[in-house]
């Protein structure tokens, strides 16, 4: 048997255990009523603290993450790095606004930010728009998932496309049956093979000149090429280009449809709490891949085909022990479709309930519900598969940047929505409209350059717009600034022309409640239309802390 | 449900810590100290996400309402 036997052997055979798994996954804790949307939405909202954290790890932490991140430390440098800060800051974030969200969600039934929106704000319109904003930003993060994917299977040797839509076929079964508990089981699986994935990486880079080397090498590369923003540190006029892309990103996090749907399916706030507490060792994992890059570059790999997503799988096929390398083919795979599978779950929850629900078919049941939901979630994945083989690759790169800047529009209303009620749904509707024509509009603006500074392409060449003096600014916060100038303006005024705003749904106490108070089961069942007989709690009990959830079921 | 010690709330603040750490490039954009030849800007965001453990932990569990959650 050849190393590349091996290789492809040990991928295939733990692809056929991840496909019995998925499969299966609808199995593991189930509920008694699985025809409900958040049954199927939020795998019946009962998941402990392991539980929650590797689902929130597989579907944050992406295969796109994990490829794209060395790809662009390998390209450019300490730039690239940006992904680690930004996922730390999100911790502490989580700690604070997400508790607030499962707390109002959990009371008032919600799934999705959207139908947040249209509660807080008392409008169903606000609502609508942000669903079909989240949904727009979602697709082009699904497909650059399947890019990631491609750019894997490519390297293992399965080229072509129909490797590609098998994947996704798989995945797309997977999720039809089990809802959120297949990639939640198929997270814990993805985590297990990429642990093992890191440790062979440090073994490796220990075994061929360690760091010092590769810092050493990558250093005098960067010294070489004529761009001035590549390097092993930022450019002194980096630091603002480089902060806002972090903060922007960070707050970006908040608002896609899928970071709430993992959460949502906590158990308790305190689950959501241990979570942001134990989500930075993630951060370890994002950060010792985006070294990996320059470990790369320092020894010389090269992409297939100039595709950047490339140079990882190439690293794993160049450097690691065959079989080793087959479990991180595996791990990347899986890490790839787990996230695809939470955003489209994501992404037909909030178009059934902030579209559907009050715009198409108002008083459908819990159970056409979940019917569409998982109509919608197949056709986000097929259309995001159909999105990469009908456009140019560079192209759909291009589209998930465009997709995280008009997501952070969604800002006001879903994220500093949970802080306060303040604006005007009007004007939130307004800012919004606004911060998406200034995103889209300056992303148009930006030119492609090439490594020396010469322009490739006139429109949609990243996200950093240029300041003139050297100096760039992340597009998605210039807009999402001009967006809360607009907001703000336009609640002031309205206020003062005495224009009625939207009756605010939510009240403050809210926003604090847990796992047994009494309110939250009661609204549970309104809004559901059938009563919650019977949550599974967790399968360890052996914190004391953890009791609190069995208040729910009785 | 019992309303929340307002006390245990301003330990909240402290969140600011970890949140902000990380975004200090002016101060981490150097190479040295190096650590196990990783240059001091890379290293340096090791560092934060294990404070940010830290803190978060001492965080929740100083908010931990009588160790009901």
């Amino acid at each position: 048997m050849t190393d590349r036997d091996v290789e492809v052997g040990v991928f295939t055979v733990l692809m056929a255990v991840v496909l019995v798994l998925g499969f299966g996954a609808a199995r593991w804790r189930a509920p008694q009523d699985p025809h409900t949307l958040e049954e199927w939405g939020a795998g019946g909202r009962a998941f402990g603290n392991w539980t929650i954290w590797f689902l929130i790890g597989g579907s944050m932490y992406s295969a796109y993450t994990f490829v794209a991140v060395p790809a662009l430390t390998y390209g450019i440098g300490a730039i690239g790095y940006f992904a680690v800060p930004f996922a730390i800051i999100t911790t502490p974030l989580t700690f604070v606004f997400t508790t607030r969200a499962w707390s109002v969600a959990r009371r008032h039934g919600f799934l999705t930010h959207s139908e947040f929106a249209s509660a807080r704000f008392g409008s169903p319109g606000l609502g609508a728009a942000v669903a079909v904003t989240g949904i727009l930003a979602t697709m082009p993060y699904v497909a650059v998932q399947l890019l990631a994917l491609q750019a894997v299977l490519r390297t293992v040797g399965f080229g072509g496309e129909w490797p590609l839509l098998a994947a996704v076929t798989v995945m797309s079964v997977c999720t039809f049956r089990s809802g959120l508990r297949a990639p939640a089981l198929l997270s814990v699986v993805k985590d297990v093979l990429m642990a093992w994935m890191l440790l062979t990486a440090l073994l490796v880079v220990a075994m061929y000149g360690g760091w010092d080397r590769t810092f050493r090498v990558s250093g005098e590369y960067f010294a070489g090429t004529p761009s001035p923003v590549d390097g092993l540190l930022l450019p002194d006029t980096g630091h603002l280009g480089f902060l806002t892309l972090v903060i922007g990103s960070a707050l970006a996090v908040f608002a896609y449809p899928h970071a709430l749907v993992g959460m949502l399916a906590a158990k308790d706030r305190a689950t959501v709490r241990r979570n942001a507490a134990a989500l930075p060792i993630y951060c370890l994992a994002l950060a010792l891949m985006a070294l990996l890059g320059f470990f790369a570059l320092a020894r010389g790999v090269t992409p297939v085909d100039g595709d950047l997503n490339t140079v990882v799988p190439r690293l794993i096929h160049e450097f690691f022990p065959s079989w080793s390398a087959g479990i991180a083919y595996a791990a990347l795979s899986v890490a790839a479709l787990i996230p695809a599978a939470v955003m489209s779950i994501a992404a037909a929850s909030a178009f059934t309930r902030s579209l559907y629900r009050p715009y198409l078919r108002p008083g459908a049941s819990p159970a056409t519900e979940a019917r569409v939901s998982r109509w919608v979630s197949l056709l986000v994945k097929f259309g995001a598969a159909a999105l990469i083989l009908a456009v140019d690759p560079a192209f759909s790169v291009d589209l998930q940047l465009i997709g995280g800047v008009i997501i952070l529009q969604t800002i006001p209303a879903t994220f500093l929505g949970l802080l306060t009620g303040w604006f005007h749904r009007a004007a939130l509707i307004a800012g919004l409209l606004t911060g998406l024509t200034a995103g889209v509009a300056m992303l148009y603006d930006v030119p492609k350059l090439d490594a020396t500074g010469r322009v490739v392409a006139e429109h949609f060449g990243g996200t950093s717009w240029s300041l003139g003096n050297g100096s760039t600014v992340y597009v998605g916060i210039v807009a999402l600034l001009l967006n809360l100038a607009v907001a703000a303006l336009a609640t002031v005024l309205l206020r003062a022309a005495g224009v009625p705003g939207g009756g605010d749904a939510t009240r403050p106490d809210d926003y604090l409640a847990d796992a047994g108070d009494a309110r939250l089961k009661r609204l549970d069942d309104l809004i559901d239309g059938l009563p919650r007989r019977h949550t599974v709690p967790a399968a360890s009990g052996s914190t004391p802390g953890l009791r609190g959830g069995h208040r729910l079921t009785l | 449900m019992a309303p929340r010690a307002p006390r245990s709330r301003h330990w909240q603040w402290l969140l600011i810590l970890p949140a902000v750490a990380p975004l200090l490039t002016p101060f981490a954009n150097r190479i040295e100290p190096v650590l196990l030849g990783v240059p001091f800007f890379f290293w340096y965001q090791f560092a934060c996400a294990l404070f940010a453990i830290v803190v978060i932990s001492a965080v929740h569990l100083a908010t931990r309402d009588g160790g009901h959650d």
